[in-house]
C-alpha cells in the first residue's frame, strides 16, 4: 500500500516536471511549477517527511510561481511600452 | 585555454564525481529498511531534550549553527533583492488602476485570508510539538495577507502592510537568533547551547531554547518574504522607467 503511494506520487512528479519543462510560455509553466510543488509535496509527505512537505508546499507552490508570474509582468509591460 | 581543453577537463571532473557518488552510494542503506542509525540518535537526543518534534530539536537544538546559517542566507538574499529591486533616479512610480474583482473571488480571498493566516501562526507556534516551525509557517502567514491582493486590489495591501515595520522585524528577528544564541555562550558551556529549562515534554514550552529560536526564524521568515514580495509587486505594478524607454525604443 505504502509503496504504490510512492509510486503514484513519483509518477505524478515525472508527468508534472514533464510538463513544466515542455511549456514554452513562462506565465503558464509557473502554473505547472505551481503543480509540481504540490505533487513534491505530496511525496515528501508520502516518505514521512511531513516538514520538508510543508516547506515544499509553502515556497514551491505558492511564492516561486508569484514571484515568476510578477517577473513575467514586468518584463511584458516593458515590452509593451516599446 | 582553449574550448577543447576545458571540455577535457570539465568532462574529467563530471566522470570522477560520478564515480565518488556512485561508490557512496553502494554504501547507502536500502531504501524503507529498519536500520536508521543518524535517525535513531536524532530521536534519542530530541526526546532527553524534552522536545516533541525531532525535526525541531535537530533545527534549533542539536545543529542550531546550520539553521542560524540558513537563516542568514535568506536574510541575505533578502537583503540583495531590495538593493537590486529599488527605485532607481530614473523610474518613477505610478499608481496602479484599481481593478474589479469578481464578487465571489473576493469572497473566497476574505474568508481564506484569516484562516490561512491562522494556520501560519498555529504551524509557527508548534514548531516544537508537531511538523513544521518558523520557516514553513512564516511563508504561510506571509502568504496569507497578499490574498489581500488577489481578492481587494493592490492599494489595499499596501495600506494593510506597513513595510518598514516587516523590514524592521526581519532584522529583528535575524539579530534575535544571533543574540539567543551568545546566551548559550553567557549562560552555558556553547554559542547556541540549550541553556532554558526543558519544561514538560509535549507542551507548548517544552523544549527550552527551541520554542524562542523557532519564533525568531518565524518573524525573519514571514517578514522576509513579505518584503521580497513587496519589492516583486512594486516593480510589476507601479514603477515604470523613464529613461529605459528612451534608451530602448
Amino acid at each position: 500500500m505504502d509503496d504504490a503511494l510512492v509510486v503514484a506520487a513519483l509518477l505524478l512528479v515525472a508527468a508534472a516536471a514533464t510538463v513544466a519543462v515542455f511549456q514554452r510560455d513562462p506565465a503558464r509553466q509557473a502554473i505547472v511549477l505551481s503543480l509540481l510543488g504540490l505533487a513534491l509535496a505530496v511525496l515528501f509527505t508520502v516518505l514521512q517527511a511531513p516538514d520538508v512537505g510543508l516547506a515544499q508546499l509553502a515556497v514551491g507552490s505558492a511564492v516561486t510561481p508569484l514571484m515568476i508570474l510578477l517577473a513575467v509582468r514586468k518584463v511584458r509591460r516593458k515590452g509593451h511600452r516599446k | 585555454m582553449t574550448r577543447r581543453a576545458r571540455l577535457w577537463v570539465l568532462a574529467a571532473g563530471l566522470l570522477a564525481t560520478a564515480a565518488v557518488y556512485a561508490a557512496a552510494c553502494t554504501e547507502l542503506p536500502g531504501f524503507g529498511g529498519s536500520w536508521h542509525p543518524y535517525g535513531d540518535r536524532a530521536v534519542h537526543a530530541a526526546l532527553r531534550q524534552r522536545t516533541a518534534n525531532t525535526i525541531s530539536s535537530v533545527n534549533f537544538d542539536q545543529r542550531a549553527f546550520d539553521t542560524l546559517g540558513e537563516e542568514t542566507v535568506l536574510f541575505a538574499s533578502v537583503l540583495g533583492t531590495v538593493v537590486l529591486l529599488r527605485r532607481t533616479r530614473d523610474e518613477k512610480r505610478v499608481a496602479p488602476e484599481p481593478v474589479r474583482v469578481p464578487a465571489a473571488l473576493r469572497r473566497y480571498g476574505l474568508l481564506m485570508l484569516p484562516v490561512t493566516l491562522l494556520i501560519g501562526l498555529y504551524v509557527i507556534a508548534h514548531g516544537q510539538l508537531s511538523p513544521g516551525g518558523g520557516f514553513q509557517g512564516g511563508v504561510v502567514a506571509a502568504t496569507s495577507l497578499h490574498l489581500l491582493y488577489i481578492a481587494v486590489d493592490y492599494p489595499a495591501l499596501e495600506r494593510l502592510r506597513p513595510l518598514g515595520l516587516y523590514e524592521l522585524a526581519d532584522g529583528a528577528g535575524e539579530a534575535a537568533y544571533v543574540l539567543l544564541g551568545a546566551a548559550g555562550l553567557l549562560a552555558g558551556p556553547a554559542y547556541l547551547a540549550n541553556v532554558l529549562p526543558l519544561g514538560t515534554f509535549n507542551t507548548l514550552s517544552s523544549g527550552g531554547t527551541v520554542p524562542l529560536l523557532n519564533a525568531a526564524v518565524g518573524i525573519e521568515v514571514t517578514s522576509a518574504v513579505v518584503v521580497l514580495l513587496a519589492h516583486f509587486l512594486a516593480q510589476a505594478l507601479e514603477i515604470e522607467g523613464d529613461a529605459e524607454e528612451g534608451r530602448t525604443a
